[in-house]
């Protein structure tokens, strides 16, 4: 795993998905009336969209990262004292 | 007199006071006498009640009626409050696991006691306190504004000292029950807040839009009021002139949000990392409803709702569009109940701020310079009392200064806790920036914050400073020099001054660096941040 024990930084690629949402702070793309669906302006339930979509990248990257060792899993990074107790 | 509304909304008030008193016993620990108890609950939270607490935190009262009553006044310039809350999660997801592993490995309470741990220097620590609490106090403030608003829409309009009785009486019970209580009152309190609130808005979005003629109806309802004012910035859709300021007050509110004290709070509160991951996905049900909410504003516009007169500014107060629009076209138990919402959701924010600002207080100030060797259960004493202070400061802020004042402090609030960013979340991934540097930097990004908003008229033109968060580019100067003469275009102050404490701790960093100044020792260790619930190396809770 690309562990940097300098900085204690862990990297994956499916963090990428968090800027994402981001794209919604783009307004030209829909600072516009039409289409209206259900009578609400194109600004307003394309805004609304991005609610799901938000869920979605922060879910997957929640559920894509799950896995990934905790420090303490390591052995070689454990002190004798940490030994002890992981041996209970 | 309302007599219905306010019988309803009394009733829930006395339930919600009865649950914050005996929740002193709610999955109680051996002691309250520790900040780990009384401040963070025992920092043992799972994903329902946390979700519940953080967002009661979030989405505040004065959230729930500032915004319908922007999108009322302004229209679309109100609607950045859903992309702020879309965009929040994302930002956060990462630094907010680290923040909680390195504090529970520390057992750090606030933001500065991190600032404290990394560095090694108490002054930095101090300047971190003080900006929270300084941008958390208006903030409190403002939570009475949205409880008054309920409570002078139910008839409890008097004007003086007097008008604001029951806003003091309110104040008093949550003080009460929060000094007894802790942390844990809020957290019981909130479910019952977002439940009434979530009940309430589904309710409304459903039954008005329909008595109303649909949203298409609305919507031209809407369109018409706006080109019929003179006011340029106003509209259902943005301008040429907002749309850079829409995009920067979405951005710069989700960065600052969660470097306010007392959200940072409801996360350390937590039991684990995964239940701060679960959250960062399921809180988001509340955007969808704050988004739902602002349409509200629209709505208030097609039913022809009129602010109620503030008896005591003797101003039309558009903070009560919310409650008028209820009270008019609900049935009056309903209107209680909804009410009761708007009232409930001012005191579980409240509650929470007031706590964040005496952990700061505690734990920064008082341990760090008037009592070195003060005992956890000295430490836990102190806050409470901080907690009666600060909750009584904020009521006479409302009741002997102008609630415009505190609305002008929130929005200075929400500028000057950004400039902490550097020390606090950047600092969670990197000691890069010296600590001369990240001082620096937030004297000149307060100093230039202060001096933007000061230049900024209300959009109504009857205040020359201080009147939004808006600024023209024209206004930017740099010595005298203006890089952006003669632009109408907009942008969010925080951002500029975020952007200038960037450049100056950049540059003190590089020179601090160059004369091998002395960085501070750094307590934490990169495997810190990576810690989790169930690992022998966190520290045990309300331990000495």
């Amino acid at each position: 795993m690309p562990s940097d024990h300098k900085t204690g930084l862990r990297w994956s690629n499916w963090n990428l998905l968090l800027i994402l949402p981001l794209l919604m702070l783009v307004t030209p793309w829909f600072n516009q009336d039409e289409p209206r669906v259900f009578g609400l302006p194109f600004f307003y339930w394309y805004q609304f969209l991005f609610v799901p979509l938000g869920v979605l990248c922060v879910g997957l990257v929640y559920v894509k990262t799950k896995d990934e060792p905790v420090v303490t899993g390591k052995p070689d990074k454990l002190g004798v004292d940490d030994l002890d107790e992981g041996a209970n | 007199m309302q007599w219905t509304e306010l019988i309803v909304f009394s009733a829930l008030f006395l339930l919600v006071t009865v649950m914050g008193f005996l929740a002193a016993r709610w999955q109680k620990g051996d002691t309250l006498e520790h900040l780990d108890e009384w401040g963070l609950g025992g920092r043992k939270f799972g994903s329902w009640i946390t979700w519940f607490l953080v967002g009661g935190d979030l989405y505040t009262a004065y959230t729930f009626v500032a915004v319908p009553a922007l999108m009322f006044g302004a229209g679309a310039t109100g609607f950045f409050a859903l992309p702020y809350t879309v965009i929040l999660y994302p930002l956060v997801f990462l630094p907010l696991v680290r923040m909680w592993s390195v504090s529970r490995v520390h057992g750090y309470v606030t933001p500065a006691d991190f600032v404290k741990g990394r560095y090694g220097s108490h002054w930095l620590a101090l300047i971190i306190a003080i900006t929270g609490i300084f941008a958390t106090m208006p903030y409190i403030a403002l939570q009475l504004v949205g409880l008054e608003a309920v409570l002078r829409s139910m008839g409890l309009n008097g004007s003086g000292i007097l008008g604001h009785l029951p806003l003091f009486i309110a104040f008093v019970i949550l003080a009460l029950y929060t000094y007894q209580s802790g942390l844990r009152a809020p957290a019981l309190i909130a479910f019952v807040k977002d439940i009434l609130i979530y009940v309430v808005i589904l309710v409304a979005i459903i039954y008005l839009p329909a008595k109303f003629g649909g949203w298409g109806e609305i919507f031209n309802d809407a369109d018409a009021k706006f080109k019929a004012t003179p006011a340029p910035g106003d509209g259902i859709l943005l301008n040429a002139n907002n749309q850079l300021q829409y995009a920067t007050l979405a951005l710069g509110s989700a960065l600052a949000l969660f470097l306010y004290p007392h959200s940072l709070t409801g996360i350390l509160a937590s039991r684990g990392r995964n239940v701060i991951k679960r959250n960062m996905v399921a809180l988001p049900a509340y955007s969808l409803l704050l988004g739902l909410l602002a349409l509200l504003g629209f709505v208030a516009i097609s039913a022809g709702t009129k602010p109620i007169v503030n008896q005591a500014t003797g101003r039309p107060d558009t903070n009560t569009i919310v409650p008028e629009l209820f009270g008019a076209n609900f049935p009056s138990w309903f209107a209680g109940i909804a009410f009761a919402a708007i009232g409930i959701g001012a005191l579980v924010p409240a509650a929470i701020m007031s706590i964040a600002a005496a952990n700061l207080w505690t734990r920064n100030i008082y341990k760090e310079y008037l009592k070195k060797n003060a005992s956890p259960a000295e430490e836990a004493k102190q806050a409470k009392l901080a907690s009666l202070v600060v909750k009584f400061g904020a009521v006479a802020f409302i009741v002997f200064i102008d609630p415009q004042f505190s609305i002008d402090l929130q929005l200075i609030g929400g500028v000057i806790i950004l400039q902490t960013l550097p020390a606090v979340a950047i600092a969670l991934y990197t000691r890069w920036f010296h600590l001369y540097g990240l001082v620096a930097g937030w004297v000149g990004g307060m100093a230039y914050g202060m001096y933007l908003l000061y230049l900024i008229p209300s959009a109504d033109g009857s205040r020359k400073h201080f009147g939004g968060s808006a600024l023209a580019l024209e206004k930017l100067s740099l010595f005298g020099w203006h890089p952006f003469d003669g632009s109408k275009v907009q942008i969010y102050v925080g951002i500029v001054a975020l952007t200038v404490n960037l450049l100056v701790a950049v540059i003190v960093t590089l020179i601090a660096k160059k004369a091998k100044a002395f960085n501070g020792t750094d307590q934490t260790d990169p495997s810190d941040y990576h810690v989790d619930e169930d690992s022998p190396r966190v520290k045990p809770v309300a331990a000495h």
